[in-house]
């Protein structure tokens, strides 16, 4: 496995710049991130994340070391926010540093994949006539997964 | 044997709670087996656990199959799929 991994799952806000200069300072040639924000429209109100302290933490650094053991990086950031969010809000974030560009794209369109699929999260939105429910699980993103190939 | 249980998302809403401790008895050897304990004591447990195949669970870190022994769990978590992050 190469490269410093870093797994956060947190209710605050994902300070971007701070967590790029963190990999920018692993001294390679390249830095890629991903940034998801919540997603308006549809009378989306908010958006709540429920997660399983121990199992989301193990699954999402299961994830960032497959990335590690695929491509030659210096550093793996997956950073991902529970609790309640708004639209607008910046809800998850993955990058890659590495030597090469195109290893810290890879890496970073990989973990983006996986952590949709793979990160144990159960999703609830809430809509602005007072109305919830929960996600269900999304076969599009299964198939963004398996272009991958194996498990994350 | 007592077990913490821990529930999520629809599974936690329909028994109203998010965890409590449970002692099976000695029959109850699988995670299957603990499902159908519990879906036994009817109200909320039965509501979470109707549709088996929208049950998954955890015990410690780590996924679990029905099929898997429960014996020596500390800590077992059932909840529906995940959605992803």
């Amino acid at each position: 496995m190469s490269g410093d991994i870093r797994i956060l799952v947190q209710a605050g806000d994902i300070d971007v710049g701070a967590e790029l200069a963190r990999l920018e300072a692993r001294g390679g040639g390249a830095v890629a991130s991903f940034t998801g924000i919540v997603r308006g429209g549809d009378g989306l109100a908010a958006l709540e994340l429920e997660h399983h302290p121990g199992l989301t933490e193990a699954m999402m650094t299961r994830i960032a070391e497959e990335a590690a053991g695929r491509w030659p990086l210096l550093g793996v950031t997956a950073i991902h926010r529970h609790g309640k969010l708004l639209p607008g809000e910046r809800i998850v974030l993955a990058a890659a540093a590495s030597p090469h560009r195109a290893a810290a794209l890879e890496a970073t369109h990989f973990l983006i994949d996986w952590l949709k699929t793979g990160a144990p999260f159960w999703k609830k939105e809430y809509f602005n006539d007072g109305s919830s429910r929960w996600v269900e699980a999304r076969a599009d993103d299964d198939e963004a997964a398996a272009r991958w190939g194996a498990r994350g | 044997m007592a077990i913490e249980l821990l529930y999520f998302a629809r599974v936690r809403e329909a028994i109203g709670r998010s965890a409590e401790t449970v002692s099976p008895p000695p029959e109850v050897t699988t995670v299957a087996g603990l499902i159908e304990w519990l879906a036994a004591r009817g109200g909320g447990y039965a509501e979470a656990f109707e549709d088996r195949a929208r049950v998954r669970a955890a015990i410690g870190d780590a996924f679990a199959d029905p099929e898997t022994p429960i014996a020596g769990a500390r800590e077992i978590a059932l909840f529906p799929p995940v959605t992803g992050g």
